[in-house]
């Protein structure tokens, strides 16, 4: 192997290595069963969770998402789906982190409004700021943007994750020039989070180098969950694959494969 | 007692620790949290942290999300 050559690492997070680069939502689901299901399909070993208040004088006995998905087996990323200002996200990563039992990892979400789910990033950024000044490891949801994602690296956030397109869209990656700009400069990992709607989507975002990818809508909302988690999970494995392997350069003429030499009509 | 309880008013028979709350709503040993007037109450200091009249409670659980 030259010296030059890519050589695989695993994703690092905040000092935390996982050997699978694709990370699942685990909403939108028809239970707890078929949530379990895909995840494990998928290969993961990083699933989002939501945090909300808890449905009172209900079943006691209602089962628990934590249950379906044991912290020996995933490392839990609670997110903040549903913050509008820095002040809710930053209530929610605290919330998340007593009820995770001191677990600091959470994934970053500060939106703007209910129709696009953009990101603010105004609101982000501060927010950022006083999770990482409160000892969070923070991933952060943010726009294709390669100035706000140098700033959410500056400001110490352990991964950068800009949406493909909007989240649950599944128009994939629309905006793959800026993409790569950002990756050009990252010295965190950068996650392609939101947009994903095919397997062909992850692995071209995985072929141009991002570190990983999270996925849920394109899991949860295909006809058979379970099978397009597998789909996923391979269309991952390939596109880093393929990055490594550095692609084949494109010419603008044709190159036989079979060579000119020895044709019985030459 | 009045407190806000996860964004409704509710009536508390007796002044409580946020454990008896707990106990009362039938979440002993679930996995929750517990946030009084937006500052998180530690599960450690559950049992000697005592409701005051008009604190907001939340307790909020893990779901499924993106």
């Amino acid at each position: 192997m030259s010296a030059d050559q890519r050589q695989d690492i695993p994703l690092t997070v905040a000092g935390r290595v996982f050997s699978s680069r694709l990370l699942v939502g685990t909403g939108k689901y028809r239970d707890f069963d078929e949530t379990a299901a895909a995840v494990e399909a998928s290969g993961t070993e990083l699933v989002t969770v939501a945090v909300r208040r808890t449905n009172l004088g209900q079943n006691p006995d209602e089962p628990n998402l934590l249950d379906a998905l044991p912290t020996s087996r995933y490392t839990i990323l609670p997110n903040t789906a549903g913050c509008y200002t820095a002040k809710d996200a930053v209530r929610t990563c605290k919330l998340a982190r007593e009820l995770l039992d001191g677990h600091n990892l959470v994934k970053l979400e500060v939106l703007g409004d209910d129709g696009t789910l953009y990101p603010n990033v105004v609101e982000t950024l501060k927010a950022a700021e006083t999770l990482v000044n409160d000892g969070f490891d923070v991933m952060v949801y943010t726009s294709d943007d390669p100035i706000v994602a140098k700033e959410l690296e500056r400001i110490g956030c352990c991964a950068v994750m800009p949406l493909g397109s909007l989240i649950g869209s599944g128009h994939g990656l629309l905006n793959p020039a800026t993409l790569e700009i950002i990756l050009e400069h990252a010295e965190v990992p950068i996650l392609v989070d939101a947009g994903i709607g095919t397997p062909s989507d992850a692995a071209l975002a995985m072929e141009m180098g991002c570190a990983g990818v999270l996925i849920n809508s394109a899991i949860a909302n295909a006809r058979q969950p379970v099978r397009m988690a597998h789909a996923m999970k391979l269309a991952v494995e390939a596109g880093r694959e393929a990055y490594l392997a550095e692609r084949m350069p494109r010419r603008a003429s044709a190159s036989p494969s079979s060579p000119f030499a020895g044709r019985i009509n030459a | 007692m009045h407190i806000q309880l996860n964004g409704d008013q509710r009536e508390l028979a007796s002044p409580l620790t946020i454990s008896e709350l707990i106990d009362q709503l039938a979440l002993t040993g679930r996995r929750i949290a517990v946030e009084v007037n937006e500052e998180i109450v530690p599960r450690s200091q559950h049992a000697e942290t005592r409701l005051s009249p008009g604190d907001r409670v939340e307790i909020v659980h893990a779901i499924g999300g993106g």
